[in-house]
């Protein structure tokens, strides 16, 4: 079967969740383009968008449309090209209408599971829950003639206990994207080792098609993406617990929130960063990955104690982020919820006060967005605010020194421990995956 | 005509701030003002200074294609809503494509050369950020034969003029060329700075040139031998003017020394079904220009300074060679030299022209007589250039489509 026969007839379950509904569209577009080519005209392409919530299908729908139609408007110079032949096409408006129809028209919307026995490929985006993923690959492959291949987005689930509880004999690995797929240009690639080389071929092809950079990693609880963020995240929250011993939880969090930001320039704070994949996300995660490393113990009681407590972050249904450990006014941080009184502190109370601790910040620093998108000069920049601050003694800059060896620690372990190839790769998960300006693994904080 | 057979006049230019991307009021997602705003504050404008609509005989209104990009045909029944004292005066909508501004202009030239009118109120719109500029590009099409629409570029009229461009470069070479188109761009920001009404006048770009020289053209996402710094902008605006007989400047109350005195007008077609004869002349502009000296009896030595139409970068070289003030393949050469720069030999584009102060194509013919206007009455502010004593002509030349449509119209001072 070659690349284009595999991409004739391909499912994605949990079509319409956060991230299915993105894998959807890009897969429906790269299956548009081939459908469109010369020697592929007469054949049908197909892809199911499976969900059990229809109201999420409709939804999936109207996204699919005004996100196709955006990615028409930019390629209409090459779109011409391919509907040369069609006279009946004039206008761009014309052509880019076409197109929409031509990409929404192979995408069929479905509740029920059984449209996925006559695809090749399946793609997996449904809750992160094992046991669900293992009992659909199982029905799947057992129903479906065509030995499809499995490419699973979990998270946090190793990739080899879904090809033994479903017995997919190797025909599964994580192509793992990241939040949203669409504009997100990393992906995580976790193949097993009885992974057909045929089918790792395809999977990078496919990669490649969607203009995504790979990343390789190991079949490692985590991978390399959650495997740094997890145990960053729980050093942020074990710092906030250790400074609370000194001064109130909601003012170590504050501390802990801008070092992780601030002083080591990165795009949101660690706390800002777990509200916005969600409390009950990185919680979920953290206990899904702990099972399989017998010699850490990654779980916070912190997170917990939040989660019950209903604080949860996350993003309403237009992007923007919702209240959790942080509490927001047009995105920025405004307060921090104190799980002791169960009631929100406001920043400005404390605010001088904490800054005063902190000290101030290098006098040659830069927000993160000046210096990640400063082209060409980034290394530099980088290099004087942090030469600066290796300089200092002040409590912000020792505990950002703390944070960025911490940060170099857990890129060496996840080298160390066997779940990525090398630093490099490290470094570039962080920096595509999380927008970080460096990598953790950096020789710029001492 | 050998001359025109009564005095013309224009006074009284208004222009409304051209709006779109660089304006910092630009916002294109929230709701803007429409056509009908514009009309008003541009015709209110120039009422203003001709003591209102009852000194006002006609009206008309150039516009490309507000039936498109607006939905809204039928512009002359817009002109009585400026004015109460419009009501049931007699008004004529123009149209020939980016040229219809100045269609607008001759409109008014022939009524008060016909004896028809005494004032007449010219105006010119266009509001065109209605529409992404992928939408934009199928409306601005119709001013070429939609025969060669399918196929033409994405972007049909950049796509036509990189053609051009293309042409040139084949011809006496790329680099060179671009030097000079580079040059042209330089000097249409830096004259929009000194407008406030241009949409470039909030430009802060230290270094044009190098900013130029970053933006390689790309086939693959635009057109092939022009960047964006090449093309003339998307833009909503309107502007106006009075044109008016000797009585009509008595009747306003207007002194000759305020108003610029129409000395020619060139008007030429080219068919619009055939491809240029040679893509590397403009051959339409060469002939109005030729027409517009030769009935105003004048040379281009005599003007002091010209409103070119720059739609495009290669436009604005192309029309120094079909002036005259360099031979063919030497125009990028010419404007590469700072001959055309506001401190040059003939300042063209005094107040950005198309790529600096906007093109809103149906508003363009209008807004360059308003521009020639205040540069001859020395009401052009900070963009006020000199007008020598010895050369005291200015020039407008305005095109439609690719070459088709022209109108040349040389001014003076009236009381010169
Ligand atoms: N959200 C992220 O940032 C992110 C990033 C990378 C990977 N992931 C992984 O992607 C997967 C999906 O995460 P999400 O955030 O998109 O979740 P989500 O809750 O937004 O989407 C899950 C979707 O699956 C559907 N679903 C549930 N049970 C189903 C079933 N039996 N059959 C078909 N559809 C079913 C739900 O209706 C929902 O639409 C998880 O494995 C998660 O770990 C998430």
């Amino acid at each position: 079967m070659n690349y284009d026969e595999r991409l004739q007839n391909v499912s994605v379950l949990g079509a319409a969740g956060k991230m299915g509904s993105g894998i959807l569209l890009l897969t429906a577009v790269e299956m548009a383009d081939l459908s469109l080519k010369p020697e592929n005209k007469g054949k049908t392409f197909c892809l199911n968008a499976i969900d059990v919530s229809p109201q999420g299908l409709a939804g999936l729908m109207k996204y699919l449309k005004v996100q196709v139609q955006k990615i028409a408007e930019k390629k209409t110079v090459m779109l011409r090209e391919i509907y040369a032949d069609r006279a009946d096409l004039i206008e761009n408006e014309c052509i880019i209408n076409e197109y929409v129809f031509d990409v929404m028209n192979i995408v069929r919307p479905v509740t029920t599971i059984e449209s996925a026995y006559d695809s090749n490929l399946i793609f997996e985006a449904i809750v992160e829950n094992r046991d669900l993923k293992t009992r659909l690959f199982s029905q799947i492959n057992e129903n479906n003639k065509n030995k499809p291949y499995f490419f699973t987005n979990t998270s946090s689930v190793p990739i080899h206990t879904l090809d033994e509880g479903a017995k997919l004999d190797g025909r599964v690995l994580g192509f793992h994207f990241y939040n949203p797929p669409a504009v997100q240009k990393l992906v995580e690639l976790i193949s097993l080792e009885n992974n057909s080389a045929e089918m790792t071929e395809f999977a990078k092809a496919f990669a490649k098609n969607l203009r995504k950079i790979i990343v390789p990693s190991n079949d490692k609880a985590g991978f390399i993406g959650n495997g740094h963020f997890m145990r960053d995240a729980l050093h942020g929250i074990h710092e906030v617990e250790r400074l609370s011993k000194e001064m109130p939880y909601a003012e170590a969090l504050y501390i802990i929130n801008k070092v992780s930001q601030d002083f080591l320039v990165r795009p949101m704070g660690i706390f800002q960063l777990i509200d916005y994949v969600g409390v009950d996300v990185v919680k979920f995660i953290m206990e899904v990955m702990n099972p399989y490393l017998p010699d850490e113990d990654l779980h916070s009681d912190l997170l917990d104690k939040l989660f019950e407590m209903g604080v949860k972050g996350g993003q309403n249904s237009n992007g923007s982020q919702k209240d959790g450990i942080l509490k927001y006014e047009r995105g920025n941080p405004v307060a921090v919820f104190d799980p002791e009184t169960k009631a929100y502190v406001d920043i400005s109370g404390f605010k001088e006060k904490c800054d005063e601790k902190l000290g101030p910040l290098p006098g040659s620093w830069k927000p993160w967005k000046a210096v990640n998108f400063s082209r060409g000069k980034k290394e530099e920049m980088l290099k004087t605010i942090f030469t600066e601050t290796n300089k200092m003694e002040t409590l912000g800059a020792e505990l950002a020194k703390a944070y960025n060896a911490k940060s170099n620690e857990i890129g060496n372990y996840l080298v160390s421990s066997g779940v990525a190839h090398n630093v490099e790769d490290v470094n570039t998960v962080m920096m595509t995956g999380f927008f970080h300006a460096y990598g953790p693994v950096n020789k710029y904080l001492k | 005509m050998k001359k025109l057979r009564r005095k013309v006049y224009m006074a009284a230019g208004y222009n409304t701030v051209s709006l779109g991307t660089g304006r910092k009021e630009f916002n294109p997602k929230k709701e803007r003002p429409g056509l009908e705003h514009y009309i008003k504050e541009a015709g209110q404008g120039t009422l203003k200074q001709i003591g209102g609509g009852k000194n006002v005989d006609e009206g008309a209104i150039g516009n490309f294609m507000a039936s498109r990009f607006n939905k809204q045909g039928h512009l002359a029944g817009f002109i009585p809503m400026i004015d109460e004292d419009l009501q049931y005066k007699p008004c004529i909508r123009t149209e020939g494509a980016c040229a219809s501004g100045a269609l607008s202009l001759a409109s008014g030239i022939k009524s008060v050369l016909a004896e028809t009118a005494d004032v007449v109120l010219s105006l010119g719109v266009e509001v065109q950020n209605s529409m992404k500029a992928i939408y934009g590009a199928d409306v601005l099409a119709g001013a070429g034969w939609f025969k060669n629409r399918k196929s033409g570029h994405a972007f049909f009229f950049p796509g036509q003029f990189s053609d051009r461009a293309g042409a040139y470069y084949e011809k006496y070479g790329m680099e060179y060329a671009r030097s000079g188109m580079r040059q042209w761009f330089v000097n249409a920001i830096e004259n929009a700075r000194l407008c406030p009404t241009a949409q470039e006048y909030e430009n802060k770009v230290p270094d044009l040139a190098g900013l130029y020289d970053k933006m390689t053209p790309n086939g693959k996402s635009f057109v092939d031998n022009l960047n964006v710094l090449d093309c003339s902008k998307v833009s909503d605006a309107a502007s106006a003017i009075a044109i008016l007989s000797e009585e009509g400047l008595e009747r306003c109350g207007i002194p000759k020394s305020e108003a610029v005195e129409v000395i020619s007008i060139a008007q030429v077609e080219r068919n619009i079904t055939n491809d240029p004869p040679d893509r590397t002349e403009l051959t339409a502009i060469k002939k109005a220009v030729k027409q517009a000296l030769e009935m105003a009896g004048i040379t281009k030595d005599d003007l002091a300074t010209i409103e070119v139409h720059d739609c495009f970068s290669i436009a604005g070289i192309l029309t120094t060679e079909a002036l005259g003030f360099a031979k063919p393949g030497k125009g990028a050469q010419f404007v590469a030299d700072r001959n055309t720069a506001r401190d040059g030999k003939i300042p063209m584009n005094t107040t950005g022209g198309l790529i600096g102060w906007g093109h809103p194509t149906g508003g363009t013919g209008v807004h360059q007589a308003v521009t020639i206007w205040e540069q001859l009455t020395g009401k052009a502010g900070e963009a006020q250039i000199k007008i020598p004593k010895d050369r005291p002509y200015g020039m407008t030349i305005n095109m439609g489509g690719d070459d088709v449509t022209v109108v040349a119209i040389v001014y003076k001072r009236g009381d010169l």
